[in-house]
């Protein structure tokens, strides 16, 4: 139970005052941001990242953990109330959670959705506490080729399997890549993509692209979709429920957060596709699956859970091999860097004390979540009242500080507006977000690692195939490129048999699409 | 056959000047256009009627002869306005809610802006009254 006690040394040395106010405003601001459809924890977490320079990094790594878990619970209450997923992992929470709130039952919903998350959030961290150590145990002895080969591996599914079309996934991956090259090449020394300015050859700093793709592009896309019919929201007292809600609840909470850790705990994760497999277990399983589509209490409870186990799982490749698998997590791998601190398999035995510390304090961020949020119900739902304007200057101005603070140098700002019109852009055109970000931040480890393999290798390609672990992840990465063509090319020939789980996994998707951008 | 217009909220100002408005109508023989509107610039709008809501507007009119009418424009006033010109209306019936001199300087106000520019009579009632 060596783990254990570290857990215990993480938590002695997070349970200060401090430390306990950077985690209620970590998880007031993250659910403030995750109630508000369009506004992610991504963005919040991007926004911050200049503020919390001036922290110590466990302070800030405090802080974005509340924001983390506090985004995914405001997803939830959105989804509820308004049947408007504020991620596209409250997909699935909308559909009954919605259902139940219009029978009168949003109390009863938004108690199994906290409840639910916090379960499933503490149970997935405890996981992240025993397999991330043993993943990164080893992943240091792993070399350079199966790194990258790793890396890859993580770009490609993030890539490929999440989004709705795999060609604008790509296209926004190169377009990540690209911008991820600009600045001074680290081996030689030359200027790339830099246009003959010092200011792009000094890198490209992270704070101004997210800011600006996250912040900049929802808001210019919100404004040039600024009139909509407003929607109709549920009234809701204080979050509680009853002892038979207690009964059908628990189950789903746990099968829930089984089945979400897992994909969140793979280089791959996302929480999209467990919390739809749990929404269908929940349907197969449940005592009345007549209630289902008519608001039945499992399938929020099981999804929610999924949803927050699949949120803590992603700490394990973050943790363990620098892989980050969210927009969420990309960004405070980012934050990692901007410390200094080298993300990867190294990070556990480098900086214990800040992993553990980390680790704590999700713990802590889950249960002042629970303990802030089910009495704040209510408020959060007025937060909906507020007119986009006022939301969206707050956030322009807020970004635009942020990017001006980075160098203190107007440069930036110019290119926070590039950043903004890419932003724009992309969602005007439906490019997902996640891999652009995910190829900004993982493009140069990309390259460190593609050279350092070829270094090695005296140059030789066949340096980056020399481990059979780098041999083995590219036959997975073949396989999931090259299956999903060869089962479309059967299919036409067999009469559609399938036809019933096929549409649903579609419109499924086409929501997600939406909500992510 | 004339026109009353009534702005309408679904809360107890537009319910005033619902009663308010059918009173005249059917004094004078008039028929009513209820108007209910949003900016739409935010997730939620309390004044934005619900379809049900919406649908039941009419059940206390006792055979008046009404149109509803939901409209998301930038400016609701101006759009009100614009209906009074268009609809060759003869009276705008309102509920009045109180405001803080705050809360004025922030949002502005619908029924104000009726007010002082509207061609024709404006009627302002206050909630919990009836027609007499």
């Amino acid at each position: 139970m060596d783990n254990l006690s570290l857990l215990w040394g993480g938590l002695e040395s997070a349970v200060t005052p401090e430390n306990l106010l950077w985690a209620a405003l970590g998880v007031l601001l993250g659910t403030f941001v995750g109630v508000l459809p369009g506004i992610g924890p991504a963005m919040a977490v991007a926004l911050l990242l200049p503020v919390t320079y001036g922290l110590e990094p466990t302070q800030a790594f405090i802080m974005f953990a509340g924001i983390y878990y506090g985004g995914m619970y405001g997803g939830s209450t959105t989804s509820i109330l308004l049947n408007t997923p504020g991620e596209s992992s409250s997909v699935m929470t909308a559909i009954e959670g919605n259902k139940m709130a219009k029978a009168g039952r949003a109390a009863q919903a938004l108690a199994t959705a906290a409840i639910g998350s916090f379960i499933a959030g503490t149970v997935g961290t405890l996981g992240v506490v025993f397999f991330a150590p043993a993943l990164a145990d080893v992943a240091v002895r792993i070399g350079a080729p199966s790194y990258l080969a790793i890396t890859i591996m993580a770009l490609v599914l993030v890539t490929a399997v999440l989004g709705t079309s795999r060609l604008r996934g790509f296209i926004a991956l190169f377009l990540g890549l690209t911008i991820g090259l600009v600045g001074l090449d680290l081996n030689t020394g030359q200027p790339r993509l830099s246009f003959g300015t010092t200011q792009l050859a000094d890198r490209l700093d992270i704070v101004v692209v997210a800011v600006g793709i996250f912040a900049l592009g929802e808001a210019l896309w919100v404004a040039a979709h600024l009139r909509r019919t407003p929607m109709q929201i549920t009234p809701v007292g204080q979050p509680f429920m009853g002892k038979d809600d207690w009964r059908r609840s628990v189950g789903p909470w746990l099968r829930g957060t089984a089945l979400g850790f897992p994909f969140g705990a793979v280089p791959a994760g996302g929480a999209e596709t467990p919390t739809f497999l749990s929404y269908l277990a929940e349907k197969k399983l449940s005592k009345h699956p007549e209630e289902f589509g008519r608001g039945a209490i499992e399938g929020v409870a099981g999804p929610e859970a999924a949803n927050n186990a699949s949120a803590a799982g992603t700490f394990v490749p973050l943790l363990a091999l620098g892989l980050p698998v969210t927009a969420t997590a990309t960004i405070m791998l980012a934050a990692l860097q901007g410390y200094g601190i080298q993300p990867g398999p190294q990070l556990m035995t480098e900086q214990p004390d800040l992993v553990w510390t980390l680790l704590a304090s999700l713990l802590i961020g889950n249960t002042l979540l629970l303990v802030l949020n089910l009495p704040l119900a209510p408020l959060w739902a007025r937060l909906l009242r507020v007119p986009r304007p006022y939301l969206y200057s707050g956030i322009l101005f807020f970004a635009s500080l942020g990017a001006y603070t980075v160098n203190l140098d107007a440069f930036d700002l110019f290119l926070l507006l590039v950043f903004g019109l890419l932003g724009l852009a992309m969602r005007r055109f439906g490019l997902p977000v996640l891999p652009l970000v995910l190829g900004v931040i993982l493009g140069p480890i990309l390259e460190s690692k593609a050279r350092e393999a070829l270094a090695i290798s005296g140059g030789s390609a066949s340096g980056l195939v020399d481990e059979p672990l780098a041999v083995a992840v590219y036959t997975v990465v073949a396989l999931l490129l090259l299956v999903p063509f060869v089962v479309a090319r059967l299919r036409p020939a067999r009469p559609r048999t399938d036809g019933g789980a096929t549409p649903e996994t579609g419109k499924r998707t086409d929501d997600g699409e939406l909500v992510e951008r | 056959m004339s026109t009353i217009l009534v702005g309408f909220t679904p809360d107890e100002f537009g319910r005033a000047a619902v009663r308010h408005a059918a009173a005249e109508a059917r004094h004078r023989g008039y028929r009513l256009l209820i108007v209910n509107g949003s900016k739409g610039d935010a997730y939620v709008d309390r004044r934005f009627a619900a379809p049900e809501v919406l649908a039941h507007v009419g059940d206390g009119l006792n055979g008046v002869e009404h149109e509803v009418r939901q409209v998301v424009v930038a400016d609701v006033a101006e759009e009100l306005l614009r209906i009074a010109v268009a609809e060759q209306v003869r009276l705008v019936v309102l509920g009045l809610r109180r405001r803080t001199p705050v809360g004025k300087l922030l949002m502005g106000s619908v029924a104000q802006r009726v007010i002082l520019e509207a061609m024709c009579p404006v009627l302002a009632v206050k909630p919990d009254t009836e027609p007499v």
